[in-house]
């Protein structure tokens, strides 16, 4: 699509805007609608447009396939280390009350830890899949076939 | 009033779409049907005050699906074959499967039935001790981080095995077809792939 220009310059125009409520959804979430799992899908949702306009190829000298594979675990681990953590810190498996000076501080960092790791897995996921269809397509669909 | 005219309308948008989908043969329009549908339903849930349901939905339904669904499509026909057999089974199924549901229904309590098991079991008790062990305004994420925080990571667990298994698929297909153009982990820039 790299001859649209109107798309071009749209989606320059709003892929900045998509990311920061990405983060805002993300960092939010204690507080609003929205955590980990809607953030995620909206960071990727950027991603995408950034794709889908420019080339797969462009949106992987962005993001290369190997970090994106990496974050897919790293959230997971992200999420499963808090965890860990907590118990090396005496408490219960994801029991987040040791990670502050009083339980509530604990339970406010433990939470932002885990929703971060959420928001990682299911962003670099999404992205993972969209890359893993568009690669399959012939390199350029003409805009007749639609 | 005004709140029963809106989830009627919402309600009857619902309808008009899916029988749209069901009339449709074109498979790019259906696409975009199924994401209006997602949008409505989400608008259906802000309705009915469940904000985080909706905004899922909005998001994982009327984007990422859509986008994913289109990608698929364009691997694929743009049109759905015409059916030739006869109809009359499947018919009865749905017949019969709605009339299930419909009687099921029957037995729910009513919305915002403050006497119905979802409101009486473990909901009192997140309501009395979020605020003061867990601190935060968002009851919702403090019920899935930290009381249901094992469920969360289940759930996180199984959005990366559904990644890795994606993966594995397509990547699979690609090597045995004997292909190089899409991602692999030796060559990060040999991609031609455009959409």
């Amino acid at each position: 699509m790299e001859h649209h220009l109107v798309l071009r310059v749209v989606s320059k125009l709003i892929i900045p805007p998509i990311l920061l409520f990405g983060l805002y959804v993300q960092f939010h979430g204690d507080h609003g609608a929205g955590g980990g799992f809607q953030a995620g899908v909206i960071i990727a949702v950027a991603f995408i447009l950034y794709g889908l306009v420019f080339g797969i190829p462009r949106l992987l000298r962005v993001l290369p396939w190997r970090f994106i594979r990496a974050s897919m675990a790293a959230g997971v681990l992200l999420y499963a280390g808090t965890g860990a953590a907590s118990m090396l810190m005496g408490a219960d498996y994801l029991d987040y009350a040791p990670f502050g000076a009083t339980p509530v501080e604990g339970q406010h960092l433990g939470i932002l830890l885990v929703e971060l790791g959420v928001g990682i897995t299911v962003a670099s996921v999404m992205l993972a899949i969209f890359i893993a269809f568009a690669a399959r397509l012939p390199s350029q669909i003409k805009d007749e076939e639609w | 009033m005004i709140m029963t005219l809106i989830d009627l309308a919402l309600i009857l948008a619902l309808l008009a779409t899916a029988v749209m989908m069901i009339r449709l043969r074109n498979l790019f329009a259906m696409v975009m049907l199924a994401g209006v549908f997602s949008l409505l339903s989400a608008s259906l849930f802000v309705a009915l005050d469940a904000v985080d349901v909706a905004f899922t939905e909005a998001a994982v339904g009327g984007g990422i699906s859509t986008v994913l669904m289109l990608g698929a499509l364009a691997l694929t026909a743009r049109h759905e074959a015409p059916i030739r057999r006869n109809q009359l089974v499947p018919l009865g199924v749905t017949i019969a499967t709605g009339a299930a549901l419909l009687y099921g229904t029957a037995d729910l309590p009513l919305f915002g039935d403050p006497a119905a098991p979802v409101h009486t079991h473990v909901a009192p008790y997140y309501l009395a001790t979020a605020p003061k062990e867990i601190g935060i305004d968002n009851f919702v994420t403090a019920i899935l981080a930290s009381y249901r925080g094992f469920d969360t990571l289940g759930e996180t667990m199984v959005v990366f095995t559904a990644g890795v298994a994606v993966l594995f698929l397509l990547r699979s297909a690609r090597r045995s077809r004997g292909e190089v153009s899409g991602p692999r982990d030796d060559a990060p820039d040999a991609r031609s792939g455009k959409v």
